[in-house]
């Protein structure tokens, strides 16, 4: 958080068929709506964040990821950053307040790797759902499915990992906390993060530009895990893979599809990381025990299937 | 059982049954068969694409980026979305046929 970038804060997802979308994101997911737009547009949130929103869907011809926001600790952050940006000749959009419902203004670049990124330091405080802010309970009743208890983090699939390396490293102020090497050295997977989180944001090397490969909801334990399995199979969900471990971020997790064949992640656990902390390293020649810890094989669908 | 229509892949001589109203690529997988790539299963990622070579059938919500309307008026769609009306006769597309516009990159720097 070096530079003034606290957490991801948004994505915004293209489906389909929003009315398919937003009852998977609610009802097996367990996000909640807060509110619609004028755009066709649908937010959503998962309870224990503070803010309004965190996912937003659109209908579109074709599924994928518009962009993906990370909040700024204020506006003097914003403005700095939007000037490194620019310094180091990154193209920034503006986005006037509003354009999002309840958001302050928000500045947009793409990185080499094809993928937009936003920032912000203003959206409307809306505090967590179903509970208080003095002498708050456990958790809320009334949650559906998997329950998802925050959008934590979305890995992306893009060429020009270094360039992006060098964009969210040395002008955003993230910290490389896992990566992957090839035999060679070159870094082919990274694992960014602003946070002791072991990744706000990963990339992997692929050479067509700009493919989502997931957004990631966490859940606080392997039995919710598990329960989001069994939800999967109740609702005849397209699942990927799961529930297994993660040798990357050892994180515990399931993955599945949207009804317009985004992919999704719950998972829970994972490793932490400090500024002080060396990057965890994998061998590309192990990549299969990297990526699926339990099965230790590559899985080509893991590898190629994206929107 | 029994009612339903025949799937068959000319790529592979795979045969299979469909349920009405259900796509091919489920009912290709709920019969333990691997004629077709399963992918995201929504329309989404492109990776089932096939041609109809011959028979009707009805279409759900695809990607445009993967089945766009020209390449659906050839019979180029993606098997998870595609319901059968009649007997099918599907044929499998290499990834770099021309024309094939899901243009499966791959991750080659994995391998």
């Amino acid at each position: 958080m070096k530079k003034g970038v606290m957490r991801p804060g948004h994505v915004q997802i293209r489906v389909l068929d929003m009315d398919e979308a937003v009852k998977h994101y609610t009802d097996l997911m367990g996000l909640i709506e807060t509110d619609r737009d004028d755009l066709g547009r649908v937010y959503l949130k998962a309870w224990t964040e503070v803010d309004k929103f965190s996912v937003v869907l659109r209908e579109a011809d074709e599924p994928g990821c518009d962009f993906m926001g990370f909040k700024v600790v204020n506006e003097e952050a914003l403005v700095q950053l939007e000037k490194d940006l620019v310094a180091h000749g990154v193209v920034v959009e503006q986005v006037p307040e509003g354009e999002l419902k309840d958001c302050g203004r928000r500045i947009r670049f793409t990185v080499a790797s094809g993928h937009a990124f936003e920032l912000y330091a203003d959206k409307l405080y809306t505090g967590k759902w179903g509970v208080t802010e003095v002498n708050p309970e456990a958790w809320p009743r009334g949650l559906s499915g998997m329950k998802a208890v925050r959008f934590d983090h979305c890995l992306f699939y893009g060429p020009e990992l270094a360039a992006v390396y060098d964009v969210f490293v040395n002008v955003l102020g993230f910290h490389l906390a896992e990566q992957v090497l090839d035999p060679e050295g070159t870094r082919i997977a990274q694992f960014l993060t602003v946070s002791m989180k072991e990744h706000d944001i990963a990339f992997i090397h692929h050479e067509e530009p700009g493919k989502f490969h997931h957004a990631s909801f966490y859940l606080e334990t392997w039995e919710d895990v598990l329960r989001a399995a069994d939800l999967i199979t109740m609702t005849d969900t397209s699942i990927d893979i799961g529930p297994t471990r993660h040798g990357l971020t050892h994180g515990k997790t399931i993955y599945f599809f949207d009804p317009s064949g985004n992919r999704n992640e719950v998972f829970c656990g994972g490793d932490y990381t400090y500024p002080d902390h060396k990057p965890v390293t994998w061998q590309a020649e192990q990549l299969g025990k990297a990526i699926f810890y339990h099965d230790r094989v590559l899985n080509e669908r893991f590898l190629t299937v994206l929107t | 059982m029994g009612i339903g229509f025949q799937v068959t892949n000319r790529t592979t001589g795979d045969c299979f049954t469909c349920s009405e109203g259900q796509s091919v690529l489920k009912a290709m997988e709920q019969r333990g068969m691997k004629c077709v790539p399963v992918g995201c299963r929504g329309g989404g990622c492109g990776y089932c694409k096939i041609r109809v070579v011959e028979g009707e059938f009805e279409c759900g919500k695809m990607s445009k980026a993967h089945a766009p309307p020209e390449a659906i008026e050839q019979g180029k769609v993606l098997a998870c979305r595609i319901y059968p009306l009649t007997d099918l006769i599907i044929e499998c597309l290499p990834p770099s046929a021309p024309g094939n516009t899901s243009e499966q990159t791959t991750t080659k720097a994995l391998r």
